[in-house]
């Protein structure tokens, strides 16, 4: 056994690694994502057989690059385009050039960056480039992806061919785009990494394991983001994501019923991951270059701070919801905003702003909730039960229901 | 790459000069960029009929394809590098400001 360990352990933690690096790479020189899988893929299989012969390789990513480019060559020359299209034979001329150079001496280029730039573009469904993301950059396999967006493989196969075909065939530059359209586009990768993460969040632990390995994908993405591109909203996204991952293990109860942060057991918070989001929140505001997610993040923050529920600095937070209403005004911030001024300046201001939205939030089962939760404090206890009621039919989450059942059982037998 | 870019607004009434004076201005600058490749813009869907020829039958129906709110109005080709550059265009054309453009890119034969 060498120092790099067993080859099948090397390529193992290489293709964990390096894959969506590699990928990058090969997009980038082939200008297609299919045949950039397949030939990384084929280099793969390669690989499994040499390095048990050989050993690994020094640099076992350039390795995978090169020979992934030869298997590519291989495949262009082998498809009757390449004969007819000059434009096939071109690139055929530079993947020749590329393959003379010694890549193993080298450190193969990182071009995930625009990896996800192509990925994010905002000219596909936002389902495409969620499905795209988790298959190029984390490398799911389409089943996976599936089973945690709950659909069928067929429908999710369907949806990453499309997602492909239109990049390639409507031309979407594999670029990081330069100017003001970029923070446009930034805020469309945040928010596709944020939608990753929100829908492995929603779904408690036994429901679907698979779901909740949608955070650390998230996290991870987060991550590689801030590390290619340190934004402080980027760093803002993945202080908030972190922040509220540190709550996972205190989120549900040994019956997997859903418990809400005042009632959360505090020693069970991770406290290094809030260690490390605080810091890298702070790190980012004093960019003072402010933005959304840096400030539901220092909401969070805000939370963790608490050694009890009581000891929630509640007016800071009815501020900084103040301040993310500025940023985005939406009913939903208006929504958090009036539960926070409840707490900090009595339920009565709460009632009256949460009053301001209910119109816009007609259906909307976390508004039902809140105001089930403000009524049954101040004492008004069968509006309180109407309102649980209306929440509960609009529950989609089993956990979540069963909470709420609970709660409205307890006013109805106090009344 | 070509692409074309169908502008769909919803007619009310006369057109007004400044509108024809900012297509003007638009049509000026792709050319001036080496973009325009050609455009036209189309008369009131009241206008079209809407042809199938079944079994050998032709068929006509008064009207647009679709009856919606926006209807086809106009398009331009345009030559740009990516889909980003024809993005970049569409949102200057000025029906965007009020109605919706779609670009696909020509099929290359």
């Amino acid at each position: 056994m060498t120092r790099f360990g067993a080859p099948d352990e090397v390529l193992a933690h290489i293709y964990r690694k390096d894959a969506s690096g590699v990928l990058s790479v090969l997009i980038s020189q082939l200008r297609d994502f299919d045949l950039a899988e397949d030939a990384l893929h084929d280099a793969i299989a390669q690989a499994v057989v040499a390095w048990r012969r050989t050993g690994p390789p020094r640099n076992g990513a350039a390795w995978l690059l090169t020979a992934a480019r030869r298997r590519a060559i291989d495949r262009i020359r082998k498809s009757s385009r390449a004969r007819d299209d000059a434009t096939q034979r071109l690139l055929l001329a530079q993947l020749e050039n590329q393959s003379q150079a010694n890549e193993e001496d080298q450190p193969i280029p990182d071009e995930r960056l625009r990896l996800i730039f192509t990925c994010c573009h905002p000219a596909l469904s936002q389902e495409a480039r969620v499905a795209l993301t988790l298959r190029t950059l984390c490398g799911l396999s389409t089943q996976e992806i599936a089973r945690a967006y709950l659909v069928s493989d067929a429908t999710m196969s369907q949806r990453i061919v499309r997602a492909k075909a239109k990049i390639r065939d409507a031309a979407i530059p594999y670029e990081v785009p330069e100017g003001p359209a970029q923070a446009e586009r930034l805020s469309s990768v945040l928010d596709v990494i944020y939608l990753i993460f929100n829908e492995g969040f929603a779904a408690t632990e036994g429901e679907s394991p698979t779901r909740a390995d949608l955070c650390i994908e998230a996290i991870r993405l987060g991550r590689l983001l801030y590390q290619l591109k340190p934004h402080p909203e980027s760093g803002g996204l993945l202080a908030l994501m972190m922040l509220h991952d540190a709550r996972r293990g205190a989120r549900t109860d040994s019956f997997n019923e859903y418990i809400p942060i005042s009632e959360q057991d505090r020693s069970l918070w991770n406290q290094e991951l809030i260690a490390q989001g605080t810091q890298l929140l702070h790190f980012c505001l004093g960019q003072k270059r402010p933005a959304p997610f840096q400030i539901q993040a220092a909401i969070s923050a805000v939370h963790s701070e608490a050694a009890h529920a009581e000891d929630t600095d509640w007016p800071q937070i009815a501020g900084l919801y103040r301040a993310l209403e500025e940023a985005t005004p939406s009913p939903v911030v208006t929504l958090n905003r009036a539960v926070a001024v409840a707490h900090a300046h009595g339920t009565a201001k709460g009632l009256a702003l949460l009053e301001t939205v209910a119109q816009d939030l007609d259906g909307y089962q976390p508004f039902y909730a809140a105001q089930a939760e403000l009524l049954r404090r101040s004492g008004q206890l069968s509006e309180a039960a109407t309102a649980y009621t209306r929440a509960i039919d609009l529950s989609t989450n089993t956990a979540e229901r069963t909470f709420l059942i609970k709660k409205r059982s307890e006013i109805t037998a106090q009344a | 790459m070509r692409y074309m870019a169908l502008i769909y607004n919803t007619e009310d009434g006369e057109p007004n000069p400044e509108v024809f004076e900012a297509y003007g201005a638009f049509t000026q600058e792709m050319v001036a960029k080496g973009i325009f490749v050609s455009g036209d813009a189309l008369q009131d869907s009241h206008t079209a009929t809407c042809v199938s020829v079944r079994n050998g039958k032709t068929n006509l129906k008064d009207g647009p394809f679709a009856e919606t709110k926006e209807q086809l109005g106009g398009y331009y080709i345009l030559e740009c590098a990516n889909l980003d550059e024809a993005i970049e265009c569409a949102a200057k054309i000025p029906g965007a400001a009020n109605g919706t453009i779609e670009v696909r890119p020509v099929l290359a034969l």
